[in-house]
Order: C-alpha cells, then structure tokens, then sequence
C-alpha cells in the first residue's frame, strides 16, 4: 500500500465514523451500532472503500486488547477475589446453558458430538467490546447488570485458553494426519502457563522501577509510548505462546492496579482504546457478508435470531438461579446474546482443521455479525419497555463500583494536603491522592499510604481520579499558578464538585473564589495566629484570654475579608481593598482592647444590687441573675 | 470579653410586624439525637422560627457576641431547646448566656435590650415523671432545675413562659415521639399566638 492510499483509507474509515457515529447517537442508537453500520456503508458489500478488512481488522483487534487492559487496571485483585461467584458461578452457567441448547441442535446440522459441544462454547460467547462498550455508555458499567455482565464475559475470555487447545484435538479425532497434536497441546499449555508467570512477576517487579524512571525526565508522550509498549508487548507475548492477547492484556492490567501509575497510564492509553474499538466496529461491519445475505437472507437471519433467542433463554434461566430479578436477568440476557467476536477467529482456525461443513462456515460469520447489529437495539428496545412497565427508576441497592467511590479528590499530599487528607481518612472518607513527586509518593508508600502519580492539573487525570462523581476537591498543590488553573479547569469541568483550596495568601485568595473556589484558606494563617496566641500567653496572659483573642482576631478578619472583597481584579483595586481591611481591623480590635481595659478600673457596676429597685414587679428577683 | 456590645446598642432593629421566635438549639451531637432533632424538625417547618443550632455554629465555642445580640433583638420571643445535662443546660448554652447576656444589653442600664420579650425553654429529660418530684429518685421537679432560666427572665424584665417537658427521652420513640412532637407543634402555635409585640 503507497503512501497516498494508506492516507486515503485513513480518510475514509476517519470519515464514516465521524458522519454515522453522531447520526446514530443522536436517533438514540449509540455509537456502537453507528460505528458497525458506518462499516457496512463503506465495505465490500456496498461502497468497496475499505480496502483490506482483514488486515485492518488485525489492528482494530488490539482495540480489544487495551479495552481489557483497562479494564484489568480498574479491577483490582480483592475486587476480583469478591466477584468470583459472578465470574466463576454465573459465567460458567450461562456458557454450560448456552451449550445445553445449542449442541443438540448443531448435532441435529449432522456434525459430530465433539465439534458440536465445542462450537456451542464458542457460541455462547459474547462480544466483551459490544457489551462494555453500551454499558459505559449507559454508565451501567458498575451496576449490578455491569457487574454481572462483566464476570460472565470475563469467564468467556478465560475459557478461550482451554477452547484453543481443544480444537487441534478435535481435528485428531477426524483425522490421523494431527495426531502428533497431542503432545504438541500439553507443551503449549505449560508454555501459556509459564508466559502469564513472566506476565505477572514483570508487571510486579519490572514495571514500577521502569515507570518511575521514566516518569522522572517529565516527557509525557515517552510515558504513553511506555504504557503502549506494555499493551502490546503483553499481547505479542500471549499471542506467540497461543494465548488470547485480550486475557494477557487483562491479567498485565490487574498487576498493575496496585501501582501508583495506575491513573496516569489509564488516561494515557483510552484514547488509543476508543479509536480502536470504533475500528474494529467498523471491521464488523464491513466484514457484512452482505451477498451471502442477498443469496440466503433467511438462512442468516434465521441462525442470528436462532442463536439469540438460544442466548437469551439460557442465559435469562442462568441468571434466574443466580437470584437475579427478572427484570435484571432478562436484561442480561439482551445484554450477552450478541454473539462473539471470537467466532471469526475460531472460524479460521476450523477452516484449516476443516471442522465445519463449508456452508457453514460461511454463514455462522453472517450470523454472528448480524446478531452483533441487532443486539444493540434488542437492548433499547429492552430500556424502553422497561422502563414503560417500571413507572418509578428502580433503585434495588447502592450502586457498588469497580473501584470504590471515592468521597474527596486531594490534589497534592505535601505538608498542606497530608494533614487535611490523613484527618479524612481518620474519619472513615474515601479520599483520591494525586501527586507529582516521586520522592514524597515512595516515602507515604513506606506507611502504606497509596497515591497516584499524576498531574492534577489535567482534566483527564482529574476525571480519572473521580472527579465526576466524588463530592470535594482539596486544591492542595504548591505553586500559586497551578493551584489557580487547577481551580479553574475543575470548576469548568465539574459543575458539582466543591472546591476547597489552599491560597498563598489574601490577593490569591480573592482570586481563587473569583475562579469558582467555594472555599480558601490562607496557607499559613492559622499556624500564624496559633503561635501569637502561644507568644501571648508566655507574656503572661491567661490562655483562655489569649485564646479568645486569637478567636476574636480570626473572627474580624474573616467578615473584613468578606466585606473588603476588592471590586476590581487589578492591582489597585486590591490594594485599596487590603489598606481599608487593614486599618479597620486595627480599629476593631483597639476597640476590644480599650473595653478590655477599662474592666480593670471598676467603674462601671455590673453587679444586680443596682437593679433591686427596677424590678418591683418581681420581688423575688432579689436572689439571682446576672453575675451575682 | 465583654466587648462588641456597645456596637450593637446603637444600631437601631426594626420591630417586625408579627411575632417572630429564635430558637436555639444546644445539642453536642445533634446528629445522633433522636428526640431533639425530631423536635427541632418540628419547630423549623415553622416559618416564623429562626432555629439557631448554637453548636453547629461554635463548634470551638468562640460565640461572636456583637452577632448573637443582633439576632437576639430580631426576635420577640427567644426560646432554648436542650437536653437537661447534670440538671443544667449544656455547657456551650452556658458559654452563650455568659458572653451575649450582658450587662447594659440584656439587663441594667437605663432600657435593657430584652425586656419585655418572651423567653421559653424547652427541656428533654433521660428520667421518668416519677423520679422528678418532691422524694424522687431526682429530688425536685424539672421547673426547680430550670429557676436559673426562669430568674434569667425576671432579671432581663421579660415574660417567662411555662417550659416545655418531655421525660424520659431514651425511651421516646415511634408513635410516642410523633405525639411529642406533635405537642410540641401546638405548644410554640400557642405560645406565638399568646405573644402581643
């Protein structure tokens, strides 16, 4: 391919996803299916402005390889060890259900017992893309369904590892010629095993010293070059050894989750992630064997929807013994019909075997790419009369989170942030740590005290912390300029979150609430006014004098600080602010002290002998009242 | 520290038209009371009540005093609302009457800033009825530990209402508690309806 037509194709994938996705999302139907019909326009069914599919396809795949690897980064090893029921219990019963409907069937098609069992498995895959994907949409990914969903895809991708080395002895039984698979087989299955070892002890041992390093040079684009080539060195690997790249990618991203990385190289790889996935969708649906279906429409559409009512009722019978409601198994059941994308691999795989008969492994692709695009609007359908026949949002149990919900974002954990932050935390508050010094993250790590490494002056990182959903932002950083973006940018983007923050002092201050702080404090005010008071009263004074003063100070100056906002931004408006704030809190508390004095000369009488006489109408008032 | 008074005495407060009450709230853990919460819930859906929740707004007992005097003269009728701690008030409420409570503001000099207004309290008790009477496990009846509150009243030349009781708080829950509160709905409509400005 030239040059020129690499650009071209470029082009025109760039240009199909750009017109249908908007288009799609705007008719209600989300991107995915905008990105598989966009494919089908400009495939080799209709316009032939794809060129290569295969090929591309082959790199739109890593799509769903950094989709895992995300997902991996946000499920953190005790979070899995909570989900096994979902993943082990729930997903191996929708695959056995699944297979329970479909084998006797495929038996019925004429193939043998073997083949038909393992291409029911397969089968009852679904397309982990397709469903993350509408679920982070939807923003259901942490919900029950996401939850549920994503145990049983996460089972099928690691079923995939004993499929793979299933097939080449399925081919053994046909025929003689493989029979040296077998060995062959238990050799690649110590071999998958010693590479996820390598996986795992790289991404514990190898991976942090790397990342630190790199981080401390402060070139950003070395750092995501670094976390791609962790992506795709995981996956070469898994691939040579005859593993899924995607499962790699995952068990390399769970490893990870533990590092103080984690954030930085997330916001660093999704772009790549949804580029890809919007490619791979586009691969789908250009791999449309769209004059199979002009030949045998009803054959194709017939096995589509075959297979997902199959789905449905298996996996709506799994999820019922699992307890769910029936509205979120039926749900579910919508959601994983869609067949997998692991379909087309396994197709080429029985094709050099020759497993299948060949009529249908022509049509089993069609099928499944067609139940691809049907799946996700059986799912709107599905959200529309849901939500018809629940009249009120049902609101079945707190939301429980891939990662937990944090409560407070703490943008620097210096000495300003720690104290505030380590009081949260004392005060059972999730809080979210974001620094940029390596140094301080690897002491606070020494008191087992976890923090991301990441610049919370970028939005993306911000977000990545949980901005969106957590409820205050602590601006504790160090630098006067950066604090001031960083209020800025976070007051833009997130309407709701309260902004608490440090000021370098009283001109900054009044800046940062011009910027949509909801709150300031000067960074060394109260230590300040705290060792006036201890210098008071070393000179003598009572503590709780010199307690009340202090408290009498901070009160004035806090309302003069209110009062005497400056009107104009400039310089000079804040130095007429700052002149009158000055001379009328010396004035107040002149005033205090003047009064302060004069009790010490007796005058005045306070006492109630005075008051005997005025209070006739009560004579009983003799006895008490005031200061007796 | 008996200072920002004088402020105050020379800034004059426009008298509302209809009767308006503060009550001031004095609980430490608020959040944990059942009964007093339940109660200040009831008197806040009053429209002519400002609750002033004195331990959410001091919660380092530095009461700003020119503030607190200000609020006091908005109002005709001052009420507290507290649970009875060692047969007194809560110490903060204290604190409050100690520093805001002065000479020439509330009581002395030539026209005392308070007189003539209502003062109420409403206290809860962790004892029965019983062991509040002459010969109880107490000793005297609630109204004997609340005479400070009631000389208070006598001093600054105002109207003292008779208190509102509820006894026994532990053990005041469900139906029982919606009743209390109940009562205590029809006690503040009777006293704002007795009140003449």
């Amino acid at each position: 391919m030239s040059t020129g037509e690499i650009l071209v194709r470029t082009f025109v994938y760039l240009l199909a996803g750009v017109i249908a996705v908007p288009l799609a999302k705007r008719l209600g139907l989300g991107s995915v299916l905008g990105y598989i019909i966009a494919g089908a326009v400009i495939g080799p069914g209709l316009l032939s402005l794809t060129g290569d599919v295969a090929a591309v396809s082959h790199v739109a795949e890593f799509g769903i390889v950094i989709l895992l690897f995300l997902i991996g980064m946000e499920v953190r090893p005790a979070l899995l060890w909570q989900m096994k029921g979902l993943i082990f219990g729930l997903g191996m019963a929708q695959m056995l259900a699944v297979s329970a409907v479909i084998t006797p069937i495929a038996m019925m098609l004429g193939l043998s017992f073997a083949v038909s069992v393992t291409l029911s498995l397969i089968l009852a895959m679904s397309s982990t893309a397709l469903v993350m994907s509408t679920l982070e949409e939807k923003g259901q990914r942490s919900g029950t369904i996401g939850r549920a969903c994503f145990g049983v895809l996460l089972f099928q991708d690691l079923s995939i590892i004993p499929l793979f080395l299933i097939v080449p002895l399925l081919a053994s039984n046909a025929s003689a010629a493989a029979a040296e698979g077998n060995p062959a087989a238990w050799l690649r299955g110590a071999e998958a095993l010693l590479a996820v070892a390598f996986v795992v002890l790289a991404a514990r041992f190898a991976v942090r010293p790397l990342f630190r390093f790199i981080a401390a040079t402060h070139s950003r684009e070395v750092f995501t070059a670094a976390a791609l080539m962790l992506v795709v060195g995981v996956a070469a690997l898994m691939t040579v050894v005859g593993l899924s790249p995607a499962l790699g990618a995952f068990i390399a991203g769970v490893v990870l989750s533990e590092t103080e990385f984690r954030q930085e190289i997330e916001t660093d790889i999704d772009p790549f992630r949804g580029l890809l996935l919007g490619l791979f969708f586009i691969t789908v649906g250009a791999g449309l064997d769209l004059e199979l279906l002009r030949s045998q429409p009803f054959s194709v559409i017939a096995i589509a929807a075959g297979l997902m009512l199959a789905k449905t009722l298996a996996m709506y019978a799994a999820s019922r013994a699992f307890r769910f409601h029936p509205i979120e198994a039926i749900s579910l059941a919508v959601m994983l019909a869609q067949g997998g994308e692991f379909i087309f691999v396994f197709i080429g795989f029985a094709k050099q075997f020759a497993l299948l008969p060949e009529q249908l492994s022509r049509l089993l692709p069609a099928a499944v790419a067609i139940s691809m695009l049907l799946s996700p609007l059986l799912m709107l359908l599905l959200d529309r009369i849901i939500r018809r026949r629940t009249a009120p949002p049902q609101q079945a149990e707190p939301d429980l989170q891939f990662e937990d919900r944090i409560d407070v974002i703490v943008a620097g954990f210096g000495r300003f942030g720690q104290i505030a932050g380590r009081l949260l935390q004392a005060n059972g508050q999730r809080i979210s740590i974001m620094d940029t010094s390596l140094t301080q993250i690897e002491i606070l790590r020494r008191f087992d005290q976890r923090v991301n490494f990441g610049d919370a002056t970028r939005l993306d990182l911000l977000r990545a912390a949980g901005a969106e959903t957590a409820k205050i932002l602590i601006v504790a950083i160090d630098e006067r300029e950066q604090i001031s973006n960083l209020v800025e940018t976070a007051r833009m983007s997130f309407p709701h979150l309260m902004i608490l923050s440090r000021a370098w002092d009283r001109r900054h201050a009044y800046e940062l609430l011009r910027l949509g702080a909801d709150h300031v404090e000067s960074e060394t005010y109260e230590s300040s006014l705290s060792i006036g008071k201890e210098a008071l009263i070393r000179l003598g004074f009572r503590a709780h004098r010199a307690h009340r003063s202090a408290a009498l100070f901070r009160m004035h100056d806090r309302s003069l600080f209110g009062s005497s906002r400056p009107a104009s931004a400039d310089e000079s408006g804040f130095l007429q602010a700052s002149k009158a704030a000055a001379s009328t809190l010396a004035q107040l508390l002149a005033a205090d002290l003047e009064k302060e004095r004069s009790h010490h000369g007796q005058e005045e009488d306070w006492g109630t002998r005075g008051l005997y006489g005025e209070l006739t109408a009560d004579k009983a008032a003799a006895s008490g009242g005031g200061q007796t | 520290m008996q200072s920002s008074a004088d402020h105050m005495i020379s800034s004059p407060v426009a008298a509302p038209a209809e009767p308006t009450c503060l009550l001031v709230v004095a609980h430490p853990r608020l959040d944990r009371s059942v009964v007093n919460a339940r109660l200040a819930k009831t008197a806040g859906e009053r429209p002519e009540i400002e609750i002033h929740d004195l331990y959410e707004a001091y919660p380092d007992y530095q009461i700003d005093v020119a503030a607190e005097q200000e609020r006091l003269l908005r109002h005709n009728v001052i009420g507290v609302q507290f649970p009875l701690f060692w047969y007194s008030v809560p110490a903060l409420l204290k604190e409050w009457f100690d520093l805001v409570w002065l000479h020439r503001f509330a009581y002395g000099g030539n026209a005392p800033r308070l007189a003539s207004k209502t003062l109420f309290c409403a206290a809860s008790t962790g004892g029965d009825e019983r062991s509040y009477r002459e010969g109880g496990r107490n000793g005297y009846s609630v109204e004997e530990f609340l005479r400070p509150l009631e000389r208070t009243a006598a001093l600054c030349q105002m109207r003292w209402a008779a208190p509102h009781l509820l006894h026994d708080a532990p053990r005041l829950r469900g139906e029982r508690l919606e009743q209390a509160a109940q009562g205590y709905g029809r006690y503040l409509e009777n006293l704002m309806r007795e009140t003449v400005i």
